[in-house]
């Protein structure tokens, strides 16, 4: 050190409290699961108990058995594939075109995508109402065209459902694929092409095997979150199509019947845990 | 792919031996670029390229970051289209020519293995799109495997290896099908040392072997010189000088390419007398150096004297030589099996000297004075421009 400088001052350290070992992770993640266990583990345990009150599974058996009950898992299921399906013929596209659109344009993709999140659930769906309507804005156009005579029915009836319950859901399938698909390298598809492969083949082979991940969680979460659709299916359906969550609800708000309400959910509630493992397990083969 | 296609691709797996043989003759020119440019926006990224790759040669395009010799690659591999000029494989025109058309093997810098495929997918992918028969396939996945050291590793995914084993594989990928001409894009960049060291060593035996003409591009000038038999040095779009290793690294022509490809100590002057041969060029500090074999040039003229650091050598009293220069160790560096000197010159400015190791020698110290002199046919005298 030559002379005249002046000896530096030993730098002061900050000390910030990190939390060591092994135990360091399980104090972060204390809060939350916590808070799992309080507001989730808590009120299922209560509908189980609910459910077997009486120590009988009677409850069990008449949704196992009755035939109104079996069909109304039946369509919740069946709608739950159909938007699931249509959901993903949609975003995978619009996912590929935001993953490969200049900045400018994602922003405006990812704007008009978000939108519907930022709306009341209640009043997109009164606006489908508006559009869907037997004299409703679509039906208006389409006669306009004259593409068809009479107004067809897209109002109280499972299209309207459809169409109400993807619209919501179209983003939880676009994000997960759109990540996916950011995070595959460029230079795999140029190389799969400068070994001989076709557009198509690139596609086939390489492109959308690696972004099988993100078709997996959109496919899950969508799937999941279809089945428990409430406001959407009871209005747009017009009361003619049941979904199970809106069965649960007639049990518990005109029947009181919060036994069988209970057995209802603790059965969709596995359904879904059942389709989630499923597909779980379909991701880690792939990631294998 | 035709039939044709496939009928030259086995037909060069027989005649390797004959294709190695072509090099030490005239060898015909596998790969030609005429005139090819390419302007992005209002940025020029390549002038006019012209360059020829004689067939089983290895040809490397050296050049610093934005000089265009990414830019180029890709344009041979057909994933970018040049503005004008034309890209002619064994003689046929491929400028347009879809790259999947091309048959052109191509080692990515950073692999660009398919992460979902194992080894032997990966390997067995060009085949695939070429529909080869299973057995065939097979047969020619162990045999690319086993030429690149991998044998038994068929299985494994690409994150399953090392760096230096996933550059194996994207080696035996891009040769499999067997290419007429393999890109090779930085390859080695991701690589340590000694690794890097080691894999171009084999390339370029396995090059060698397979007869296949290689395209490579570095900005690594000692990579270029190891794996090459001829080196394009590029610079702004533009390629500055083509020729074999020691020719590039002894007689560079410019001042751009003396400075880019190994280390040098590089004087400006101004030519004082120019007769038979002879050069004398004046630096700024009122100094006269000595150039032997150089063209002809005006009296007065800018020049560049080009002295490779390993070329003067100590001067005891008394002795002579056609240039001396004396000054003052300013820094000693160990660099191995050499120890590099930077001098501080008497005359003003600096130079760097590169003598081997001895270790019965006691290396100079910081601050000692030496003299040292070397021959007038040492300077290389090129354009300041």
């Amino acid at each position: 050190m030559p002379p005249g400088e002046p000896v530096k001052v030993a730098e002061r350290v900050w000390h910030i409290p990190v939390i060591r070992g092994e135990q360091g992770p399980v104090l972060v993640g204390l809060l939350p699961i916590l808070f799992l266990a309080f507001f989730f583990l808590l009120p299922v345990a209560r509908l189980l108990t609910l459910s077997i009150e009486g120590g009988t599974l009677a409850h069990f058996e008449k949704a196992v058995l009755g035939e109104l009950y079996v069909r109304v898992f039946y369509d919740t299921f069946k709608i739950a594939t159909t938007v699931t399906l249509v959901s993903l013929v949609l975003a995978y596209p619009v996912a590929y075109v935001l993953s490969t659109a200049s900045p400018r344009w994602v922003l405006m993709g990812l704007v008009f995508l978000m939108l519907p999140f930022w709306t009341s659930i209640l009043v997109r769906t009164y606006a489908w109402m508006i559009l869907l309507g037997r004299n409703g804005v679509l039906n208006q156009i389409l006669i306009g065209l004259g593409l068809v005579a009479e107004p067809i029915a897209l109002l109280y009836n499972v299209s309207g459902v459809l169409i109400g319950m993807v619209h919501v859901l179209l983003p939880y399938m676009v994000f997960p694929i759109y990540s996916a698909m950011l995070r595959v390298d460029r230079d795999l598809l140029l190389a799969a092409e400068g070994l001989g492969a076709s557009g198509w083949r690139v596609f086939w082979r390489v492109f959308l095997p690696l972004t099988l991940p993100g078709v997996i969680a959109g496919t899950a979460l969508v799937f999941i979150l279809s089945l428990g659709f409430y406001i959407t299916p009871a209005l747009l359906g017009g009361g003619r199509v049941i979904m199970i969550a809106v069965l649960i609800e007639q049990q518990v708000r005109q029947f009181l019947e919060w036994g069988f309400a209970s057995a209802l959910s603790i059965l969709l509630l596995s359904g879904a845990l059942l389709a989630f493992f499923a597909l779980n397990r379909t991701g880690w083969r792939r990631a294998d | 792919m035709t039939g044709a296609d496939v009928a030259s691709l086995h037909g060069t797996a027989e005649a390797p031996q004959e294709r190695v043989d072509k090099r030490s003759a005239a060898a015909p020119i596998l790969l030609s670029l005429k005139g090819i440019a390419k302007t992005y926006g209002s940025v020029s990224a390549l002038a006019g390229i012209d360059l020829d790759v004689p067939d089983g040669e290895i040809v490397t395009i050296l050049g610093p970051s934005g000089s265009g010799k990414t830019t180029l690659l890709k344009i041979v591999a057909g994933f970018e289209m040049p503005d004008s000029g034309q890209v002619e494989l064994a003689g046929r025109a491929i400028t347009y020519m879809r790259p999947a058309s091309r048959g052109i093997g191509m080692v990515f810098q950073n692999y660009a293995l398919f992460p979902h495929m194992r080894v032997a997918e990966n390997i067995a992918f060009p085949l695939e799109m070429r529909r080869l028969p299973r057995a065939e396939t097979r047969d020619r996945v162990g045999r690319a495997l086993a030429l690149v050291g991998l044998a038994g590793y068929e299985a494994r995914y690409p994150r399953q290896l090392s760096g230096g084993q996933q550059q194996r594989v994207a080696l035996a990928r891009a040769i499999v099908f067997e290419p007429r001409l393999l890109l090779l894009d930085e390859p080695f960049g991701a690589l340590d040392r000694k690794l890097r060291e080691h894999m171009q060593l084999e390339v370029k035996r396995l090059q060698r072997r397979l007869g296949v003409t290689a395209l490579f591009v570095t900005h690594d000038q000692e990579e270029a010189l190891v794996l090459s038999d001829r080196i394009a040095v590029m610079n702004r779009g533009s390629i500055e000088q083509i020729g074999p290793p020691a020719e590039v690294y002894s007689r560079p022509i410019n001042r751009f390419v003396a400075d880019f490809i190994g280390e040098s100590n590089i004087y400006r002057g101004k030519v004082a007398s120019s007769s038979g041969g002879m050069l004398t060029v004046m630096l700024p500090t009122g100094e006269t150096f000595v150039a032997r074999g150089a063209s002809p040039r005006p009296v007065g003229a800018e020049v560049g004297l080009v002295l490779r650091p390993e070329a003067p050598t100590r001067l005891e009293a008394g002795d002579t030589a056609d240039n001396v220069a004396s000054g003052s160790i300013e820094d000693v560096v160990y660099v191995g099996d050499a120890i590099k000197y930077a001098i501080r010159l008497d005359a003003g400015g600096q130079m760097v000297l590169r003598w081997p190791f001895h270790r019965n020698v006691r290396p100079l110290g910081v601050g000692n004075t030496l003299r040292v002199g070397w021959p007038g046919d040492q300077l290389h005298v090129v354009d300041w421009k």
